[in-house]
């Protein structure tokens, strides 16, 4: 393991293979936030290498100088060993670089072909390409099918798509950004073994991502970036994946305890056939949803983002009303028909996923998005009328208690990172001391510190007699602090099972739609 | 060379203070430039426009009574607005208003009804004012119709109302063909509050409404929902505040608001039923609105300021033989300098590099 005072060797000696894209002390800065720090890196022929970080590590800001989108204050690239500089993605491209991004950039109303098309610099033929498409298909094991329309495309399979049309260029160099964040665990492992067969052909690949099993098991080698700077070139091979969050978050990253040392009480969610048609815009239907989730115990739901996740919160949190009062109880009371507000009055809490513009108003001050939740509990407002000595009093005390940073007084919500504003809107739920408390993507795009400071929190609620509902992409992190896992796949959820009797494969198993996480065994709960 | 706007992540306070003073500063010099293109002598015409309706307390009493409308008319839009509903169809609710009220001043013409009339009108006003402003909010609600193209074309809809009823049904019978209703009755008129000139009660009821409008913008929960609902409609959702109910909860202000303005003028300064009843004081509102931060305190300044360029339009139209355009030309600079400021604040304009493209 090489040290924060050994940069990046350029040219390294003996076994390791030529560098074909190298990047040699680049630094960015963005107003007062330096976001690459003198960052070396090489990505070698034949070889994978993960680029490891936080959120805001400057991952990003390095894959996008090294491909032409951003250009470096300082620094240089070097292709083959002689400097070279990307104006553009374009001069990237035809350089031979080609970058999967994380956002897809692919029309809905064409076909795989026709999106393809609109890519590529040369007429070609419609069927001439769609014969490429289906020749590069085979060679790398990725299934797409150049005819079909990319709007009825999984996410996986638009992965796919940019895929191949990134391998239609020939590139030599391939930078994957976060590719398997919107990936079954079984299509990753599709993809693990296509980026082996194109490592084998020569090609060098970056894989980005904060996923650490999966770099232990794709990379040779990985460069861990942390707070702008390079930290570290390591052999991921012979790193555990705790030294590895070690290097990212340059502390001991501290695991949630999941010791049950409370009995389970009464149920406070019980769902029952809840059945939601989709809206067309956005938000997939509900089928038959069943659900109890008992005071004390927390239960987590899988599954793959798009898959109904969205619509069962906004089912439960009363923005999306179906017809049947009982579908939905909370607290032994019939709440199907409730609208946001009434449902808090159970005494249930909600967070949703997206926190700016869902959880709060962007341009809002702090403490006014406080009142968001809080304005039915009978305290901040009365008779209509805002006491601003309880709101900023409930302001300061969420503050305090969870640790949320910001400069200034009171600024906009916006002006929040993500994981500070995340402990605001956990801190302001479990202030109101809910004994319901459903939670969409607890830690999405938050840092590790403060990802473990909430999961605690939602923990030590549960002990204290709430109920919890977790909704997360994150496996891992289900696995690590909930009682019972679902699975949730095209709006069908499976029925919870205890941790300790399933296993990420079948969990797996059944985010690609085969039902039940586990064998059938007797009453669980 | 092309620009791209930036969305400013923290945008200075002192700019948004800054902003209408900036934009005022810009409409004087536009003004400048307009005077000498005109022939005009800017200084001599910038007295007449800016200074002398200040140093004339008959032309001080006459800024009020101007200002009185606007001040209405812009609370109740910066209840729109702050939705993020755009009503540009004050000035149809404050004929709409006026219609309801005079109907009452007009059915009791000549009775002895006594001084429940115009209190009466008044409430009348205001509620025919807000049935004119739901009008494009159940439009909205119902069929997703733009608020904006509605409310605008149900001015035209409401002006020709106006003008079809002073012409036929309640055409004053002896008033000489003019196109006029009968003069309102003692006790349906808004009561003056100086022995002499126009200066009446209207002005207590603007500002009783710009107490009651901070209070309620401010301090309330509605108030908070209106403010919500515009900022982040999905949080306001999640927030459990009904969109629906907001859209129409602030058409009715706005419309109330202007309708109570319709009737007070014509009860008033008028005193009876004319073709035209304003001097585009509903569309003139919107940039009182705006210019006074959407804040009623502001408002009421900003609504004074606009009344000035009434006030100094007409003097110029008499002096300076200038017409009456020129006043128009001054509020459109005015809003357009104000919106720009707004956007170079919350904005930053920055040179996008040149991409040549695939």
């Amino acid at each position: 393991m090489t040290d924060v005072s050994a940069p990046a060797a350029s040219s390294s000696p003996g076994d390791s293979p030529p560098a074909v894209l190298e990047a040699i002390g680049l630094t960015k800065r963005f107003g007062a936030l330096l976001a690459n720090d003198h960052v070396s890196l090489a990505i070698r022929a034949g070889e994978t290498h993960a680029l490891l970080g936080e959120n805001g590590a400057g991952k990003s800001t390095l894959v996008k100088m090294m491909c032409g989108l951003i250009q470096a204050d300082s620094g240089e690239l070097r292709f083959d060993g002689t400097p070279v500089t990307f104006p553009d993605p374009a001069a990237s491209r035809a350089r031979g670089v080609g970058v999967v991004f994380q956002h897809f950039a692919l029309f809905d109303a064409l076909t795989v072909v026709e999106n393809v098309a609109l890519g590529l610099p040369a007429h070609e033929s419609l069927p001439a390409l769609a014969a490429r498409i289906e020749a590069c298909v085979h060679r790398y094991g990725l299934a797409v099918e150049p005819y079909r329309r990319v709007g009825q495309l999984s996410v996986g399979e638009r992965q796919r798509v940019e895929i191949v049309r990134c391998l239609l260029g020939d590139p030599r160099v391939l930078i994957l950004d976060e590719p398997t964040s919107v990936l079954t665990p079984d299509e990753s492992e599709n993809l693990f073994r296509t980026v082996d067969l194109l490592t084998a052909e020569g090609r060098a690949v970056l894989f980005i991502s904060h996923k650490l099993d999966e770099v232990r098991r794709l990379c040779q080698r990985a460069t861990v970036l942390r707070g702008g700077k390079f930290i570290a070139e390591v052999d991921p091979r012979r790193e555990s994946a705790a030294s590895l969050a070690r290097l990212m978050v340059g502390a001991e990253v501290p695991r949630t305890p999941r010791t049950v040392t409370h009995e389970l009480g009464e149920p406070r969610l019980l769902v029952r056939n809840l059945t939601l048609k989709g809206d067309g815009s956005r938000g997939s239907a509900l089928h038959d949803i069943e659900l109890e989730i008992r005071a004390g115990e927390i239960v987590g739901i899988a599954g793959v983002a798009g898959n109904g996740q969205t619509a069962l919160f906004e089912a439960l949190s009363g923005e999306r009303l179906g017809g049947d009062p009982e579908a939905i109880v909370i607290n032994r009371v019939p709440a199907g028909a409730l609208g946001p507000t009434e449902r808090r009055a159970l005494k249930a809490g909600f967070v949703p996923e997206e926190r700016l513009g869902h959880a709060a108003a962007p341009d809002m001050r702090l403490s006014d998005n406080v009142l968001l939740t809080t304005h039915g509990d009978g305290r901040i407002v009365r008779h209509g009328i805002v006491s601003q000595s309880a709101l900023h009093a409930r302001f300061a005390e969420i503050v305090k208690r969870f640790d949320v940073r910001f400069g200034g007084r009171d600024p906009k919500a916006r002006r929040l990172s993500g994981g500070n504003l995340q402990k605001f809107v956990i801190g302001r739920e479990v202030l109101r001391e809910p004994v319901l408390l459903v939670v969409d993507q607890p830690t999405w795009g938050v840092d590790a510190a403060a990802a473990a400071f909430i999961r605690t929190t939602l923990r030590s609620r549960a002990a204290e007699g709430c109920a919890v509902l977790v909704i997360s992409q994150d496996l891992d992190e289900l696995l690590e602090f909930t009682d019972r896992i679902a699975v949730m796949s095209e709006g069908r959820l499976t029925r919870p099972v205890p941790v300790e009797e399933t296993s990420r494969e079948a969990i797996g198993l059944a985010m690609g739609g085969a039902l039940a996480p586990a064998p059938e065994d007797a009453d669980a709960a | 060379m092309p620009l791209k706007l930036e969305r400013q992540e923290n945008v200075p306070l002192a700019g948004l203070v800054a902003a209408p003073f900036v934009a005022l500063a810009v409409t004087l010099v536009v003004g400048t430039v307009m005077f000498a293109v005109m022939g005009r002598d800017p200084v001599e015409a910038f007295r007449i426009y800016f200074v002398d309706p200040l140093s004339d307390a008959y032309t001080l009493q006459e800024l009020v009574v101007k200002a009185g409308p606007l001040l209405l008319i812009g609370i109740g839009l910066a209840f729109c607005y702050r939705a993020n509903r755009w009503n540009i169809g004050a000035e149809g609710q404050y004929v709409a208003g006026a219609l309801a009220g005079s109907w009452l001043a007009l059915a009791t013409h000549g009775t002895e009804a006594g001084p429940w009339v115009l209190p009466a009108m008044l409430v009348l006003g205001a509620l025919g004012g807000a049935a004119y402003g739901l009008i494009p909010a159940l439009l909205r609600v119902r069929f997703g119709a733009s608020e904006i193209l509605t409310s605008l074309m149900l001015v035209y809809v409401a002006q020709l109302g106006l003008d079809y009823l002073v012409r036929g049904p309640w055409r004053d019978p002896a008033g000489f063909n003019f196109p006029q209703s009968v003069s309102f009755d003692a006790v349906a008129t808004m009561p003056l509050l100086l022995g002499e000139g126009r200066l009446h009660a209207g002005i207590v009821i603007g500002l009783i409404a710009v107490a009651a409008a901070t209070f309620v913008l401010g301090r309330t929960l509605v108030g908070f929902s209106i403010e919500l609902g515009g900022s982040a409609p999905r949080a306001a959702a999640f927030a459990g505040f009904h969109e629906k109910r907001v859209t129409y909860g602030v058409f009715a202000v706005s419309g109330a608001l202007a309708g109570l303005a319709g009737i007070i003028e014509v009860a008033g300064p008028i005193g009876n039923l004319q073709p035209s009843i304003s001097p585009g004081y509903g569309f003139t509102a919107i940039i009182a609105a705006m210019l006074g931060r959407l804040h009623p305190v502001g408002i009421l300044v900003a609504s004074l300021v606009l009344a000035l360029t009434y006030i100094g339009g007409e003097a110029a139209q008499i002096s300076l033989r200038m017409p009456f355009d020129v006043t128009r030309v001054f509020q459109g600079t005015l809003l357009f300098a104000i919106l720009a400021a707004d956007v170079l604040v919350r904005y930053r304009i920055r040179r996008v590099e040149g991409t040549r493209h695939a």
